[in-house]
């Protein structure tokens, strides 16, 4: 692990809470997001023709009445894209072929002189559907005589950690077998079988999806999108096109919000696919706000078995939950987040016998996608509500039941991994006491129920075992640095805690460092994708290497010029220094032109440049049947949180009054950056408590707009929210540090719902906790008349 | 369609342009002036991405039409800073940790300079109020309601 030396002032850039790198142009406008990019007149707009049905065969497509409108440049379908694309699972063409999946499957692209004129083909496209049988619950999917989604799924390329079962809608199921689970229910002493659900939810960046993409004549693609994978994506259309990955440049600035939308492909290949069909000129292709909320990818939704007992003593004996995944129309992304669930699928708890299955299901829904928490929030919804009953059934407190059985460093995980050192038990500590737990204070009027609720978690990043980051360290003229690297800033503030790490190990100022954008796939380090929390961990290391790396080369042509050892030898505060003969030197005398050559003529050294690249080599296999192996993933961030809310009896209306987070987050390399991911979080976490649900009837979204779908606006943060940083080092992380981004809001549905059932003695069984749902639910327990 | 020639003043300054009358002033900022700082998250009223000031006041510029501002002033983000010092609330909010993927921000910082314009001292019930139209997905709201706090307070006579 990294030590950080402190400059000569004792201050070091890590651990600071040094002001965001990207602020000051997000503040002036200056900062650009792929909408801004200027393509002039020979820009050409996009528009897609989408299914109208959930499920049906394409019987006849004409386009020919549309290609005949005047403005009309190109039209594309599936006729285009033989291929297959997706991540982890090959099951979608860019274009439908022969059939539609879901409401707002792309059928046909048009590219035209303006968006009316495209907008105006789209419609004079003519297509003959022949509607089938749909699936729109994930449990019936999963039946023998549900209708089939995907006849060809036995064909489909999957990574090799994805089971899906040809002949059926399930295109993964992963399965934990540990101890005795059906011998273990006779030795508890309370048990509690519940069943929740979670809606599909939209991840809502505030910048919509946009790609503007254009083919040479050489077959060389440029992609310029809003992007969290400019690699992958790379790689994914690549692939799909059967070209080959140096074909395709993707150019990736500002991300204004992703959640995970704009992870993998969602909409990206559709404008190359149209492009392809214009050579010379740029397409771009711009999703309306109602087609960010059911075409590009959603948030799975989920119905959750729990079954978990425990011991008089509330020590954990036994679990079996089931999670039936309603995946959509593709399940690409979608069974890793099943995976996930799968291996994650206890919830941070140590239980000696436990029986998992984690079912993804394809469904004529709109796709899922990864959306921050990856499959966590969903689990940790219901099962932090099914471990609070347990501990009320057994006369256990809910915070100390949580104590008892948390995971903590040294336990041996459901699958077989052993757990690292981990600071859950002080999260719980630490937000049990923000709260003040088992005080309970009197409502502000009379008409109102007090109540507080505490949900843990934990979460890991979810990803390949090898996915890799890679970075660049160069050094200028002046002595300042830049920092290339392939990971995206969609608002976590990432660059700045590269420029902190790259600072720190090299033993410059912060605000010497700046970190090169856009991304660019011909010119920055590989990156796997800005996904799964990963980056500060794994795109952290890569830049410290590389910054280290760049440092040896400093200190050895130093060395070598004045004859000293380099182990004598400090960079502090942008200046070579020796501890022994006291000499020191600029940074900007030396990495570019290297010094003279102490014996004589000439000179040595020359361009400083470090490269640095990282990936975990750790990570085993899993038994497809049991879950069962040495390590199923490379770390665990964990946390809790609680709230204390007031209940109106009158309307069934919530508020949040207090909200705690607590989290081990390793290392804080910026903990005023921290905290503000576990506000954010948890905000939007409260967001979907409260109002979030993509309502789907047959297939279709009903709420495609933001006033139909409301997220949290500023009246509706809550008044006090306090974040606590807890640091339990990571062992392989940059100084200790692993990510915090999508951890914090995993609990808070949980969090919230228990406060709900400590205030006024009720249980939702699926969010959104509206006004009126509470109020029913209160009248129905008679809590109110 | 019908062009207008229009005048209007465009961050202090004198600006003369043709426009067709369907043409939003997001469309004109944006498109024939490349002043994209004015960002379009919903194109429908419902986001605030796109807030300018409009005779002062916070509007959404995807719902104005170009050829409204004929004789008016706008401002936009671009706008705010002067002699590259950058407006209070502008600093406040760096200062606060209030950006975050900054998408929201032009549109946040407009509604929060046009409250301290009429409000120079707002409560928190009020600084909440004037933002409810401007969504943010990223910060959860509670810095950027502290950033407009700080920049009242960065007004008042020491
Ligand atoms: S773009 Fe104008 S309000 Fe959303
Ligand atoms: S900072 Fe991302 S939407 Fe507000």
């Amino acid at each position: 692990m990294l030590k950080t030396k402190p400059a000569a002032d004792g201050h070091t850039p890590v651990g600071d809470s040094v002001p965001r790198l990207d602020a000051h142009d997000k503040v002036t406008g200056a900062a650009q997001f792929a909408d801004d990019i200027q393509f002039g007149p020979g820009l050409l707009q996009a528009r897609i023709l989408r299914s109208p049905h959930a499920h049906a065969l394409i019987k006849r497509l004409d386009v020919s009445r549309a290609l005949a409108l005047p403005g009309v440049k190109a039209i594309v379908t599936g006729e285009q894209t033989p291929g297959y694309i997706g991540l982890y699972l090959q099951d979608r063409h860019i274009f439908c072929r022969d059939r539609v999946r879901y409401i707002g499957d792309p059928v046909a692209g048009v590219a035209a002189v303006d968006e009316a004129t495209a907008e105006q083909a789209v419609d004079l496209i003519e297509v003959e559907y022949e509607p089938l049988p749909a699936v729109f619950d994930p449990v019936e999917g999963t039946r023998p005589d549900a209708p089939l989604l995907h006849p060809d799924l036995g064909q489909y390329e999957a990574v090799n950690f994805i089971f899906p079962k040809p002949g059926s809608n399930i295109s993964n199921h992963f399965k934990i077998r540990r101890g005795d689970v059906a011998g273990a229910w006779a030795q508890c002493a309370a048990v509690v079988e519940r069943e929740y659900r979670v809606p599909h939810i939209q991840h809502v960046p505030i910048e919509p999806h946009v790609a503007v993409a254009k083919w040479d004549d050489k077959d060389k693609i440029t992609l310029w999108a809003s992007s969290q994978s400019p690699f992958a994506q790379r790689n994914l259309i690549a692939k799909a096109l059967h070209l080959s990955q140096s074909q395709i440049q993707v150019i990736a600035p500002y991300v204004g919000g992703g959640f995970g939308a704009k992870a993998g492909v969602s909409m990206e290949a559709l404008a190359v696919v149209i492009a392809g069909a214009v050579k010379g000129r740029p397409v771009k292709l711009r999703l309306t706000r109602e087609e960010e909320f059911f075409t590009t990818f959603v948030r799975q939704g989920l119905v959750a078995r729990f079954k978990v007992g425990c011991d008089q003593d509330g020590r954990l004996q036994a679990l079996e939950n089931t999670y039936y995944w309603d995946a959509g129309a593709y399940t690409e992304y979608g069974v890793n987040m099943t995976r996930a669930g799968g291996y994650s699928g206890t919830g941070p708890y140590d239980v000696p016998n436990v029986k998992v299955d984690s079912i993804c299901v394809y469904t004529n829904h709109p796709v899922g996608g990864p959306m921050r928490g990856f499959g966590m929030p969903e689990l940790h919804s219901g099962l932090e509500q099914a471990m609070d009953d347990l501990a009320h059934a057994v006369g256990v407190d809910p915070v100390e039941f949580r104590r008892r059985n948390c995971i903590r460093g040294g336990d041996i995980v459901a699958t077989g991994m052993t757990m690292h050192p981990t600071g859950l038990p002080e999260c719980i500590e630490k937000a049990a006491a923000a709260i003040n737990w088992g005080h309970k204070s009197s409502p502000s009027a009379p008409n109102k129920r007090r109540g507080k609720g505490m949900a843990i978690m934990w979460k890991a990043p979810a990803m390949p075992p090898n996915a890799g980051s890679s970075a660049r360290v160069q050094l200028n003229e002046d002595g300042t640095v830049m920092v290339s690297l392939g990971g995206q800033e969609i608002g976590q503030g990432t660059f700045t805690v590269m420029a902190q790490m790259a600072a720190a190990a090299l033993g410059v100022p912060y605000d010497w460092v700046k970190v090169a954008g856009p991304i660019d796939t011909d010119s920055s380090p590989y990156e796997w994708q800005t996904v799964a929390s990963r980056l500060t961990w794994s795109m952290g290391n890569a830049v410290s290497a590389a910054a280290r790396d760049a440092r040896r080369q400093i200190l050895e042509m130093v060395a070598k010029a004045w004859k000293e050892s380099p182990d004598d030898l400090d960079i502090v505060d942008g200046q070579v220094i020796s501890y022994k003969s006291e000499e020191a030197c600029s940074l900007k005398d030396l990495v570019i032109y290297g010094l003279p050559n102490p014996d004589g003529d000439g000179w040595i050294g020359g361009p400083v440049l470090g490269r640095g690249s990282f990936m975990p080599t750790y990570v085993t296999g899993l038994d497809p049947e049991t879950g069962q192996g040495p390590r199923a993933v490379v770390h665990y961030t964990t946390g809790a949180q609680a709230v204390e809310i007031e209940v109106d009896l009158d309307t069934g209306k919530v508020e949040v009054l207090r909200a705690v987070a607590a989290f081990d987050v390793g290392k804080a390399i910026n903990p005023d950056m921290v905290r503000a991911q576990m506000e954010g979080g948890l905000v939007q976490g409260i967001s979907t408590a409260f109002f979030e649900s993509l309502q789907l009837k047959n297939g279709r979204v009903l709420n495609p707009s933001f006033v139909d779908y409301r997220i949290a606006t500023a009246a509706d943060a809550p008044p006090q929210l306090e974040a606590i940083i807890v640091e339990v080092p990571q062992d392989d992380g940059p100084w200790g540090a692993r990510g915090i981004g999508e951890h914090s809001m995993v609990p808070t549905i949980p969090a919230i719902a228990n406060a709900l059932y400590d205030a006024v003695g009720i249980r939702l069984e699926a969010p959104p906790f509206t006004a009126e749902k509470v109020y029913l639910a209160m009248r129905a327990a008679g809590v109110v008349q | 369609m019908a062009m207008h020639r229009i005048t209007f003043t465009l961050n202090g300054a004198r600006e003369r342009v043709e426009v067709p009358s369907n043409q939003t002033l997001l469309q004109l900022l944006r498109e024939r002036l490349a002043l994209t700082g004015t960002k379009n998250g919903c194109t429908a009223g419902e986001c605030g991405a796109c807030t300018v000031l409009w005779n002062g006041e916070p509007v959404n510029s995807c719902l104005v039409l170009a050829v409204e501002c004929d004789g008016t002033e706008v401002v936009t983000v671009e706008g705010l800073a002067h002699d590259r010092q950058l407006d209070p609330v502008q600093t406040a909010l760096l200062e606060a940790g209030g950006v975050q993927c900054g998408f929201c921000t032009p549109g946040v910082l407009l509604s929060a300079r046009a409250l301290l314009d009429r409000n120079p001292r707002p409560s928190d019930y009020e600084i909440r109020d004037a933002l409810t139209g401007n969504l943010c997905r990223c910060t959860g709201y509670l810095r950027i309601i502290e950033a407009v706090k700080a920049a009242a307070r960065a007004a008042e006579p020491a």
